[in-house]
C-alpha cells in the first residue's frame, strides 16, 4: 500500500487512447494503469502486458476435480463400502463418467472465478481509488506515476497533446484496500508525499 | 486507420443514435428512477403467488406427501413434470451466453443478461420438486456424500438421480459464477454513477471493487470464454442426466436411447420461448426497444422452428421405434397415450410443439411481435404437456391391469407449481428493478461496429468495390506495422 501522485490523462475515443499509450510508452513515463469502460481489444498489447496464463490455472483446477470424483467414488464403492447393485460390477467406471465429469466442470469454473478475484485483487469490501467517475460510462482513463525525474507540469502538457480531453494530478492510493464506496477515501486527509 | 466495419447485410444490433454515455443512460436510467405502477402490481402479484405456494408447501410438508394426487401406479406426477419443464427452461440462458459466445453470435449481447437471470430463476424453481418431493425433506441432505454414522453409508454413485443431484447443483453454481463475473463491471458502473449514498454503498459491495484496468479486462475475458467452454457440454449433460432418469429404468415410453437429445432439443426449445416471453414484456416495460430489437427476437424465433422441429422428429422416431420394435408393452404404451384417457395432453403437445411453431417460417411472423409473444406462451404450455405425457402416460398403466389408476392433481400440487411463478417472477422483478437487465459494457464493445449510427457512417465503404475496400486495408495494416 503506498500513496502516490499521478498524472492522470481522460479520453473519450479507444481511438485516441491507442497512439496516446505508445507515445507514452516511448518516452519513458509509467504507465500506473489504463481504465476503460469495456473490453478494448489490443489494449494489453499496445501497454506491453503478457497474455494471462488464468486458462491454466483453469485445466489444473479441473484436473483436480476429475481425480477427486474417481478417486473418492472408486474408494467408496470398491474398499469402503462395497454393495452389490443387481449384480454391477463395484468398479463401474462408466457410470461414474457423469459425476466426474460435473466436479471436473464444478471445481474448474469455481477454482478459475475465486483465482480471477484473488489476482485482480476483487471482493465485497474492496476499494480502490477511482480516477475519473466516467471511466465506467464513456471515458478511457490513463494513470501516470509521477516521480522527481517525471515534472507533473511537463507530463500534463505532454498527456495534452497526445489528445487528451481531461487532465489532472491526483494524489491517491495505488493499491486496495477495506472500505465503504460511501465514505471518504483515508489518503484524502493526508497533505503530505 | 481503425476500420470498423460490419457488412450491411447485419441487421444493426443497437438501433437508434447511441454513444457510450447514452447507453448507460438507457440502461442504467431505470435503476436509479421509481419503479412504475405496472412493476408494483406484478411485483404484488407474483409475492401473493409465493406465499400461496408456500403455504401448499407447507401443507404437504406436515400432512405428507398423501395430500397429493400421486398414487402407487403414478409415483410422479405434477412435481417432476414441473421439475422438468423448469430446468428445460434454465437451458436457454446458459446457451446464448456460453454457447453463442463460442460462436462470436454479436446478437447475444442485447439478450445474454435477462436470459442468464431467467436460468438462474428457473433451476431455483425446478430444485424445489425434488426437494420437496422427498417428503421428509429434513433428511435431505441425505443426497450429499457426507460422511455418518450410518457405516458411514453412501448413495449410490450409479444411480441417475443422484447425478442429478450433482449435475442440478453445478450447473446453478456455474450459471451464477458466468453471470455474476459479467455484472462486475456494471455494478461498479451504477457504483461511479451514483448520486445516494446507500446506492452507493450497496453497489460498491457488489462490484467487489472492480476498477475495468486493461489487466482486470484481460482476465475477464479469459474467464469468460473459458467459462463458455465449460458451460457448454455442462448445459447438454445436464438434461441429458435428466432424460437419464426416464431413460435407464425399464418402463415403456422411458426406455429409449433417443431421450438425451431429445429431451436437450426440447428444453432449448422451451428456454427460449420463455426468454421471449420475458424480453418482450422487458423491453416494452423498460424502454429497451433499441438493445433488444425486432432482429434479437427474430433470432430467437428461428431457434424455436429449429428446436421444434427437431422435437417433432423425435415425437414421430418414438412413434416409428415402438412399431418396429414389436414388443407389445411399447405399442401399448403409445397406442395409449395417443388415444388412452390422457388423449388430450398428447395432442395438446403435438400441437403446441410441432404444427403451431411451423408457422415461424414465415418471416413476417416471426417479426410479429404480438404473434411472438402468444407463440412463446403456446410452446411453453406445449412443453408442460410434453412432460406430462413422458411421465403420467407411460406409468398409469402398467404390467399389471389390477393397478391401472388415473391420476389428476391436488390442491396442494397446482399451489406447489403456482407458488413456484411466485418465486420465479418475484426474483424476476427485483432482477428488473435493481440489475442492469442488459449487459451495458458488452454493448459498448459491439456499439462502433453493430450500433445503428455507426453503421450509417460506413456508407462510404459500402460504395466502394472490394479491390479498392482490399487495398485500403492492406495500406492500413502495413502502417500499423511500421508504427511497431
Amino acid at each position: 500500500m503506498a500513496i502516490k501522485k499521478f498524472a492522470v490523462a481522460a479520453y473519450d475515443d479507444e481511438a485516441v487512447l491507442f497512439p496516446a499509450v505508445r507515445k507514452v510508452r516511448k518516452n519513458g513515463f509509467k504507465i500506473h494503469d489504463v481504465y476503460t469502460p469495456f473490453a478494448v481489444h489490443g489494449l494489453d498489447e499496445a501497454m506491453g502486458l503478457k497474455s494471462t496464463d488464468l486458462h491454466i490455472a483453469g485445466f489444473i483446477y479441473g484436473l483436480c476435480g476429475t481425480s477427486t470424483a474417481v478417486g473418492f467414488i472408486s474408494w467408496i464403492f470398491t474398499s469402503d463400502w462395497p454393495i452389490n447393485y443387481g449384480g454391477k460390477p463395484h468398479f463401474a467406471l462408466p457410470a461414474w463418467i457423469p459425476i466426474t465429469f460435473e466436479l471436473t466442470v464444478l471445481f474448474a469454473a469455481v477454482g478459475m472465478t475465486l483465482t480471477f478475484c484473488y489476482l485482480n485483487q476483487i471482493m465485497p469490501g474492496v476499494k480502490k481509488h477511482v480516477f475519473h467517475p466516467r471511466q465506467s460510462d464513456d471515458m478511457f482513463v490513463m494513470a501516470i506515476e509521477l516521480n522527481s525525474q517525471t515534472p507533473e507540469n511537463e507530463v500534463i502538457e505532454f498527456l495534452k497533446n497526445t489528445g487528451a480531453k481531461e487532465t489532472s494530478v491526483q494524489i491517491a492510493e495505488a493499491g486496495w484496500w477495506y472500505g465503504r464506496w460511501d465514505k471518504k477515501e483515508p489518503y484524502e486527509s493526508l497533505s503530505a508525499i | 486507420m481503425h476500420i470498423k466495419y460490419e457488412s450491411f447485410v447485419r441487421e444493426p444490433l443497437v438501433d437508434g443514435n447511441k454513444d457510450y454515455h447514452q447507453v448507460s443512460e438507457d440502461i442504467i436510467g431505470p435503476i436509479e428512477g421509481k419503479p412504475g405502477r405496472m412493476w408494483y402490481v406484478g411485483f404484488f402479484f407474483s409475492i401473493i403467488l409465493l406465499l400461496y405456494g408456500i403455504f401448499s408447501v407447507g401443507w404437504a410438508v406436515y400432512w405428507g406427501l398423501g395430500t397429493w394426487g400421486v398414487n402407487r401406479t403414478v409415483g410422479w406426477g405434477w412435481d417432476i413434470t414441473n421439475f422438468v419443464w423448469w430446468i428445460g427452461i434454465g437451458h436457454a440462458g446458459t446457451l446464448i451466453s456460453a454457447i453463442l459466445l463460442l460462436f462470436r453470435q454479436g446478437w447475444r449481447t442485447g439478450v445474454n443478461r435477462a436470459a442468464e437471470a431467467m436460468t438462474i430463476f428457473a433451476v431455483m424453481c425446478a430444485g424445489q420438486f425434488p426437494i420437496w418431493h422427498m417428503g421428509r425433506v429434513w433428511d435431505g441432505f441425505w443426497v450429499l456424500p457426507l460422511p455418518n454414522s450410518r457405516g458411514p453409508l453412501w448413495p449410490n454413485f450409479d444411480s441417475p438421480l443422484l447425478w442429478d443431484v450433482f449435475a442440478i447443483s453445478t450447473y446453478f453454481t456455474v450459471s451464477l459464477l458466468f453471470w455474476y463475473s459479467g455484472l462486475l463491471p456494471d455494478f461498479a458502473l451504477i457504483r461511479d454513477r451514483a448520486k445516494t449514498k446507500l446506492r452507493k454503498m450497496l453497489y460498491g459491495l457488489a462490484s467487489f471493487g472492480w476498477t475495468g484496468t486493461a489487466k482486470n479486462w484481460q482476465r475477464m475475458e479469459a474467464l469468460a470464454l473459458v467459462l463458455a467452454g465449460l458451460s457448454t457440454p455442462l448445459v447438454l449433460s445436464v438434461h441429458t442426466i435428466v432424460s437419464f432418469d426416464f431413460a435407464t429404468s425399464v418402463i415403456p415410453g422411458w426406455h429409449t436411447t433417443i431421450f438425451p437429445p431429445y429431451f436437450v432439443a426440447g428444453a432449448v426449445f422451451s428456454g427460449f420461448a420463455m426468454v421471449n416471453t420475458l424480453l418482450v414484456l422487458t423491453r416494452k416495460i423498460l424502454h429497451l426497444e433499441e438493445y433488444i430489437t425486432i432482429g434479437h427476437l427474430e433470432a430467437m424465433n428461428k431457434i424455436i422452428v429449429l428446436t421444434g422441429s427437431i422435437v417433432g422428429v423425435a415425437y414421430l422416431t418414438e412413434l416409428f421405434i415402438s412399431w418396429y420394435s414389436q414388443s407389445w408393452g411399447e405399442m401399448a404404451a403409445f397406442q395409449w397415450r395417443i388415444m388412452g384417457p390422457y388423449w388430450w395432453s398428447y395432442w395438446a403437445m403435438m400441437t403446441c410443439n410441432v404444427v403451431s411453431p411451423q408457422l415461424f417460417w414465415f418471416k413476417k411472423l416471426r417479426r410479429n411481435i404480438p404473434f411472438t409473444f402468444v407463440m412463446s406462451i403456446v410452446v411453453n404450455i406445449g412443453m408442460w404437456f410434453e412432460r406430462f405425457v413422458i411421465i403420467v402416460t407411460s406409468t398409469y398403466r402398467d404390467w399389471v391391469p389390477g393397478s391401472w389408476s388415473y391420476y389428476s392433481p391436488t390442491w396442494p400440487e397446482v399451489g406447489f407449481y403456482l407458488g413456484t411463478f411466485g418465486l420465479f417472477f418475484t426474483c424476476y422483478f427485483l432482477f428488473a428493478k435493481y440489475f442492469p437487465v442488459i449487459a451495458v459494457a458488452e454493448i459498448k464493445f459491439v456499439l462502433k461496429t453493430s450500433g445503428d449510427n455507426y453503421k450509417r457512417g460506413m456508407e462510404y465503404i459500402e460504395a466502394k468495390s472490394a479491390e479498392e475496400f482490399l487495398d485500403e486495408v492492406h495500406a492500413s495494416h502495413d502502417d500499423h506495422d511500421a508504427a511497431h
